[in-house]
């Protein structure tokens, strides 16, 4: 009987050779002459243990890893391919507490499927949701999504059947669907995780919101840095055409659905949505006022649905299991799950789905397994560039959207980014500001004008001169970004800085918080 | 900057005439449906600040000054790109507003030069303005930061000056630059703080796609984009609002002013025909005026071989009058005659036709558009029933297919080509008919999508190929045909086109044009559902000129594209006053609004009107007025504003009739081609220099209004009457107000129209009468003039003018944008930067054949004659055909075009003249005679001695 072996093709897999442990693997079953079948598949989102192989062990997968191309040797001296015990081995996968304690809900296939596969993506209750949603109608799709509590995962959480009914309604005889898969967010990889691990998820939520809209035009906006992602995605919308899953006429349904991937343009603003809409339309990448929004008018002027990859990625199980059962995870009005993607210094990155309501503590100690220095964790940044700095006396709020409006921070992607106490918080600060001033658009003034002063003041105030004129400033420059930008570059850019202040004001030599004019 | 008595309502005027009630600071407004916040305020007297945006653009909201709060929602929302909504409540001040917009003010003066006293914007600033109106009084964050104040000024363009270490990078000007003109030629390069703009490939402005169009200029808040003009000037202190005097289009300015210095001229946005866009002509070139060749002094010779003299108005006036009286008694009245300018206003047009009819006592009147658009008088005439377009301007935005057809808006007529762009932009489908690839084939965000690059010569069977498309295929919009036209000629007509020699297969082999092109766009032209046919010259100018009107206005009728907006059948008239021109009655058989001679009671009303005696014999047409001079039976013409020895075919007919003529009386500003050959020159005004109307393409009558006096003392009017006093027909006008209330007594098309309506309306459309008080925008509402369309059948007759193989090319000549026609203007102006000598196209193939290289000298010889000028080697224009321009004299482009012409008009065949190229090194003999002539006659001017008594 030919043996199973799994290694990972995700791209976080292949930073840490995977190619050459699968090729290892080749090699030396051949030599020994032992038939050996290598699976690639996505990850599961264990970065601290890639490549992890895991093998078809009598109904369970056991996992080896870190895996190098010169264990794999020892591991076929173990008797790896049954399971056999090594340095590397972890047991079965799914015993594996970090791995255990999840809920795999969105990612449920991620890492046990091989993304090329329509047979593996079919076996497990993969287009049972499109099945279903193609006996709907549009209203009902929207109604179902609505019911299911699902906000969206880009960032600023908003209800997606809200913002599906709005692209229903609007009129309008061509309507698109855009995927927006920049993934800009520093330490975050779940869009990208999917995408390598279980495309065909992400297809089928966008002909389903294609379906809900009747719109028979779908992009996938792709970072451009995502070339593994981007060749997984043509694989499997190849295969989604030739079994008539896109095309003109889905299963024979009569509905038509065209999907194509376009390349980002390489910029941050590029995945806030009016940018992007513009870049998909050949222009400069630069922000759109809004009203109109892009539900209303969006892609050359139409009106078109823009979701998050984990957004549209979430559809399917929706309609697979119902509206209800997603609904079912989560807390308040955060329903369902999120994939929190862990990094920065801690012990175990990676990326852990869990339904809405763990704290943050949590998932840095429990999951993440504490620094990986070793010394306490001082700060927290959450939800990408954009998000505050958390403090350990806030390490209790619940993941959850309006716990996390309520300290002033966001859950933005999910992302959070951890550092230890030798962290300076100024220095965090302008980092956050120049990030700013690198990646804005200019296209409105105080983004563009003022991210640039702003790193000019808090550079005057870290070599303190006119400390305390310099901090009323950057409190006002703060409250004038906060509340006159066009988009959430400048407008959430705030957040890591105030809060960086505001928590942490002895790094900038600031006596007192509360005599500062900070915006919150 | 845009003028100093506009108001800026910050964001368009939406098209609608529904409303909604809103709350602003506490007052119940009632505003357009769909009108933004910024716009509600302003229209109603409150003002939010604002940089961004202006009501020419469409909003962008980068700025952030003019954030409002709003009841019920959350932060701040901008209120340029927030719509109202009925009940809505938004406060425009308060201290938070305050607060944040001080802080947007004190981050645009942390990177703007302190030099506000110094600046050519001071006084006129919207950004000085903006830091007046927020309260602005700290810039806390220094002047040691990162900046833009070292970057160096671009004054290339010959008008204004780009200074970027002034610029707030609001992007207004990139948007004029792409919504208003439509040329692209402006992008922000880098992004964040290092954002700049940029012309072209970050070049400088003349060497990028920059057309000088000023859109950018006139949008810019401030003193970045500024005309070297107010650099120079200073700001002016009055406005004085006037019409252009280049071309059709009829832009409306606003001339501004100190004293009688026009400090620059700014397009009215409340321009009916421009709508506050301009090209480079009207908006800059206008230096002319003050050109030190003016002539202000009336000058008088016995012979054309002797030196000027200077007189005063009183002797040149009395001596043109007894030479034209002297010639009278010697030779008879017939051997007199006048020619109106479209140049000039029709109340001067008009007051010379009349001088003509009622003074010399013929009817020997003739005008420029006989070389030009009569045939569109004649076509138009036949078969719809007036001798004018259908359309207004802005009818081109309910267009869903335009059709150009022989027309090069981009240069001819470019403020309503941008127009059209902006509505092909929004997605109308375009057809051109067109031997060369003029620019709109393929221009940023527009391309045709079928070019018919037909052999010139050929328009008459493309026009049947496309009725035969559209006939045999059922295409037609029968109903239409038959209720509002001739059903029995429709049927004979639809018979014609229908004939296998009409068929796409036999058209291909006529004209060149593929026949699946031909179908393709014959059902595209009628699928519509709003179909319009735009044309020029490339139309008129052909022996078969009158034939394409007629045929493309058989066309619109068959496919019911006639009499609403969106449609119809347009000419793109050239010059400023030529519709206007016409409309005078300046045709040698017909009296003002196109009436016949031979219609005894119009005469009878004129007779009563000017106590003469009219002849009822149409006169001789400007070829037969030549003809004539030339077999010694026409002795004496009255020349105003007209150069025609540069202008009409054949340039050597033409100088050796001048020769034979006794008096000839030019009246210009300059000493141009057909003055060389005066006996009598009379200074005209310019105008700047006088009161008047003009008549741009769309049939609308606007005011020149007058700014400074006369350099030479009195406007064209004056002269005109002075001249008919003293050849003893009285004329006792007071002003040209008198003028157009004669025309509107004595004109029905006209009767509702004065300078009063004019004043009030803005602009008006003739018709305007009792049944259209207010002018008529669209013809043929509801039928046509004539009452019912007449199909006209249109029989393709090649012209006599083919290659050969002495002459095996075919030339044909057009316009560029930065010069007028002969010129004679434009090159005394910087407006020579961008053309300074007439070009000869030519295809890459013919140019090989003939050892021709790109820039090389080349003769260009006709069976009339030859000249000499340099080769641009190109695909724009395909194999066997030439193209050239005739803007400057020596490059004698019509020494070379012969006398065929239209057969029912005699407008020469300008677009067809068989021709061979060949590469010379040195001017032709034609040339070197001219050059001298030239010379002889400057010294003669120079020569010139005053004995003023
Ligand atoms: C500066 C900026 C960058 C953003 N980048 C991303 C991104 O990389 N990916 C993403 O999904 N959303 C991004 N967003 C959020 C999007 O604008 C948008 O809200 C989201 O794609 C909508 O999808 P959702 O409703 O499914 O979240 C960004 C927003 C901003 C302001
Ligand atoms: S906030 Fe920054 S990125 Fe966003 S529109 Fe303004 S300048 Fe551009
Ligand atoms: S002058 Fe006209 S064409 Fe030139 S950059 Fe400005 S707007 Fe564009
Ligand atoms: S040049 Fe003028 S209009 Fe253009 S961005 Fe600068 S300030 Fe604005
Ligand atoms: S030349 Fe024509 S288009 Fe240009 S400004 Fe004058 S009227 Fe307008
Ligand atoms: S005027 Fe509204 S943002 Fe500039």
């Amino acid at each position: 009987m030919t043996a199973r072996v799994f290694v990972p093709r995700d791209s976080g897999a292949l930073a840490m050779g995977a190619e050459s442990v699968a090729a290892a693997i080749r090699d030396e079953a051949g030599r020994r002459g032992e038939p050996v079948d290598v699976v690639r598949t996505g990850s599961r989102g264990m970065y601290w243990l890639e490549p992890l192989v895991e093998v078809d062990a009598g109904g369970s997968r056991a996992a080896y890893g870190p895996v190098a191309a010169s264990d794999v040797a020892s591991l076929f001296d173990a008797g790896f391919l049954a399971g056999g015990a090594h340095a590397l081995g972890h047991g079965p996968v799914e015993a594996i507490p970090y791995f255990a304690n999840q809920e795999r809900v969105t990612f449920a296939r991620v890492g046990i499927v091989d993304p090329w596969s329509l047979d593996d993506y079919l076996d497990t209750g993969g287009f049972k949701g499109l099945a279903n949603a193609l006996s709907m109608g549009g209203a009902e799709i929207v109604d179902t999504v609505t019911e299911s509590g699902l906000r969206g995962r880009g960032g600023a959480a908003f209800p997606t059947g809200i913002k599906w009914k709005t692209a229903l309604d609007a009129p309008s005889d061509v309507k698109y669907v855009v995927a927006n898969a920049d993934e800009g967010d520093s330490g975050t990889f779940s869009d990208r995780m999917v995408m390598e691990g279980d495309p065909f998820m992400l297809i089928e939520g966008m002909i389903i919101a294609g379906l809900a809209i009747d719109a028979r035009e779908g992009y996938i906006y792709l970072r451009s840095e995502y070339p593994h992602a981007h060749e997984t995605l043509r694989r499997a919308i190849a295969t989604a055409y030739d079994h008539a899953y896109l095309g003109d006429d889905i299963l024979g349904s009569g509905r038509a659905f065209h999907l194509d991937v376009r390349l980002g343009a390489g910029a941050y603003i590029c995945g806030e949505e009016t940018a992007l809409l513009e870049s998909l339309e050949g222009k400069r990448g630069m922000i759109r006022p809004r009203p109109p929004l892009p539900a209303v008018s969006g892609l050359w002027g139409r009106p078109t649905i823009l979701n998050n990859v984990i957004t549209l990625a979430s559809a399917p199980l929706i309609f697979e299991k119902g509206a209800a059962y997603y609904k079912d995870y989560g807390m308040g009005r955060s329903r369902g799950t999120l994939p929190f993607q862990v990094s920065g210094n801690i012990r175990r990155g990676g990326l852990v789905e869990k339904a809405f309501g763990l704290t943050l503590g949590d998932l840095l100690y429990d999951f993440g397994g504490g620094s990986r220095t070793g010394r306490p964790i001082r700060a927290v940044q959450v939800g990408g560039p954009l998000g505050a700095y958390i403090p350990e006396s806030q390490f209790d709020t619940p993941l959850d959207y309006e716990a996390f409006s309520g300290i002033r921070a966001m859950l933005g992607h999910g992302g959070a980014v951890a550092f230890d106490d030798t962290v300076d918080m100024a220095a965090m600060a302008r980092f956050a500001m120049d990030f700013c001033a690198e990646e804005s658009c200019g296209k409105c003034t105080p983004c563009r004008i003022g991210s640039t002063r702003g790193v000019e003041v808090i550079d005057r105030i870290r070599a303190d001169a006119d400390r305390s004129g310099n901090l009323r400033l950057l409190g006002d420059l703060t409250d004038l970004m906060l509340y006159g930008s066009l988009c959430g570059l400048g407008g959430l850019i705030p957040y890591p800085v105030v809060s960086a202040l505001k928590h942490f004001p002895e790094d900038f030599g600031a006596e007192d918080v509360k005599e500062l004019n900070l915006p919150f | 900057m845009q003028s100093i008595t506009d108001r800026d309502l910050g964001t368009p005027r939406p098209k609608t005439t529904r409303t909604v009630t809103v709350e602003i600071d506490h007052r119940t407004v009632e505003v357009p449906e769909g009108s933004t916040v910024m716009h509600a305020a302003a229209a109603n007297g409150i003002a939010v600040p604002k940089l961004c945006a202006t009501d020419s653009l469409e909003p962008f909201g980068s700025c952030r000054l003019c954030l409002v709060e709003i009841e019920g929602r959350r932060g701040y929302p901008a209120s340029c790109t927030t719509p109202v909504e009925a009940g809505m409540k938004v406060r425009t001040q308060s201290e938070r507003l305050a607060d944040l917009r001080r802080g947007v003010m004190e981050l645009y003066i942390s990177d703007h030069p302190l030099d506000c006293l110094t600046c050519p914007a001071n006084g006129h600033c919207e950004l000085q303005d903006m830091a007046g109106a927020v309260g602005l009084r700290d810039v806390r964050y220094g002047y040691e930061g990162v900046h833009h104040l070292d970057a160096e000024t671009d004054a290339s363009n010959p008008y204004f000056a780009f200074d970027p270490s002034k610029c707030i990078v609001c992007s207004r000007c990139v948007r004029a630059c792409e919504e208003t003109q439509g040329t692209f030629a402006l992008t922000v390069d880098g992004r964040g703080f290092a954002s700049t703009i940029a012309a072209g490939m970050n070049e400088p402005f003349m060497d990028s796609e920059c057309v000088s169009c000023g859109a950018c200029v006139q949008a810019c808040p401030t003193s970045t984009l500024m005309e070297k003009s107010v650099y120079a000037h200073g700001q002016p202190d009055r406005t004085v609002t006037t019409t252009c005097a280049y071309c059709g289009v009829g832009c409306s300015f606003k001339a501004e002013v100190k004293g009688t210095q026009v400090v620059r001229m700014v397009p009215n946005k409340d321009g009916q025909a421009n709508h506050g866009h301009s090209c480079v002509k009207g908006r800059f070139a206008y230096g002319y005026a003050s050109h030190p060749d003016r002539i202000t002094q009336p000058l008088v010779r016995a012979s054309i071989d002797d030196p000027w003299k200077e007189v005063s108005w009183d002797d040149a006036i009395a001596h043109a009058a007894s030479e034209f009286k002297r010639i009278r008694d010697r030779y008879g009245r017939n051997a007199l005659g006048g020619i109106t300018s479209s140049r000039c206003t029709n109340e001067e047009a008009y007051l010379v036709q009349k001088l003509v009819r009622a003074g010399f006592g013929n009817n020997n009147v003739d005008t420029c558009a006989r070389v030009c658009h009569s045939p569109t008088g004649y076509g138009l005439k036949t078969t719809l029933g007036t001798s004018a377009g259908t359309q207004a301007f802005d009818s081109v935005e309910e267009a869903d297919v335009v059709m150009i057809i022989g027309a090069n808006p981009t240069d001819g007529h470019p403020v309503f080509a941008s127009q059209m762009k902006r509505r092909l932009r929004a997605g109308a489908r375009l057809i051109i008919v067109d031997p060369r690839v003029i620019d709109l084939v393929r221009t940023p965000h527009v391309q045709a999508d079928h070019h018919l690059q037909l052999r010139p010569g050929t328009n008459v069977a493309v026009i049947n190929g496309l009725a035969h498309v559209i006939v045999t295929e059922g295409l037609t919009d029968d109903a239409f045909a038959n209720e509002r036209c001739d059903p029995d000629e429709y049927a004979e007509w639809k018979a014609f086109v229908s004939h296998e020699k009409y068929s796409p297969r036999n058209v291909e082999r006529m004209t060149g044009v593929r026949a699946e092109t031909l179908r393709r766009a014959a059902r595209l032209y009628a699928k519509g559902p709003n179909s319009a046919i735009y044309y020029g010259l490339g139309v008129t100018e052909h022996s078969q000129g009158s034939t394409m009107v007629i045929g493309m206005a058989n066309l619109a009728m068959a496919t019911g594209n006639i009499g609403r907006e969106g449609v119809g059948v347009s000419p793109l008239r050239g010059q400023n006053n030529v519709q206007g021109s016409c409309d005078m009655g300046s045709f040698p058989h017909e009296l003002s609004g196109y009436r016949h001679l031979s219609d005894g009671e119009t005469r009878r009303l004129f007779q009563q009107d000017w106590g003469v005696e009219i002849d009822p014999e149409p006169g001789l047409r400007i070829p037969n007025m030549f003809d004539a001079a030339l077999d010694g039976s026409f002795k004496g013409m009255y020349i105003q504003g007209e150069d025609f020895v540069q202008s009409d075919p054949n340039t050597q007919h033409i100088e050796a009739a001048m020769r034979a003529m006794e008096c000839v009386i030019v009246q210009d500003l300059f000493l141009n081609e057909t003055a060389k050959f005066a006996h009598v020159f009379f200074p005209g005004a310019t105008f700047l220099e006088k009161d008047g109307t003009f008549t741009n393409a769309e049939r609308r009558i606007q005011r020149v209004r007058k700014i400074m006096p006369p350099a030479a003392g009195m406007a064209d009017w004056e002269v005109t009457q002075a001249f008919s006093n003293a050849m003893g027909y009285p004329m006792r006008y007071a002003h040209p107000s008198e003028i157009m209330d004669e025309i509107a007594r004595l004109t029905p098309t006209f009767r509702g129209v004065s300078f009063e309506t004019i004043d009030r309306l803005g602009s008006v459309q003739w018709p305007c009468n009792d049944a259209m008080p207010e002018g008529t925008p669209t013809m043929h509402v509801g039928g046509f003039v004539r009452g019912k369309g007449k199909f006209v059948v249109t029989e393709y007759v090649e012209t006599d003018e083919r290659s050969s193989r002495r002459f095996p090319l075919l030339l044909t000549t057009g316009r560029v944008l930065a010069q007028y026609n002969v010129g004679a203007q434009t090159r005394r102006t910087p407006n020579r930067e961008w053309h300074d000598e007439d070009i000869l196209e030519i295809h890459p193939h013919d140019a090989e054949q003939r050892g021709i290289a790109d820039g090389g000298l080349v003769s260009l010889a006709s069976r009339v004659g030859d000249t000499v000028l340099k080769a641009r080697v190109t695909e724009r224009i395909q194999p066997g055909v030439v193209y050239t321009t005739f803007h400057h004299p020596l490059c004698g482009t019509n020494v070379v075009t012969t006398e065929n012409s239209d057969w029912a008009t005699n407008c020469p065949e300008y677009k067809v003249t068989a021709v061979e190229v060949a590469p010379v090194t040195r001017l032709s003999e034609w040339q070197e005679q001219y050059r001298d002539f030239t010379r002889k006659q400057e010294d003669l001017l120079r020569e010139r001695a005053s004995v003023r008594t």
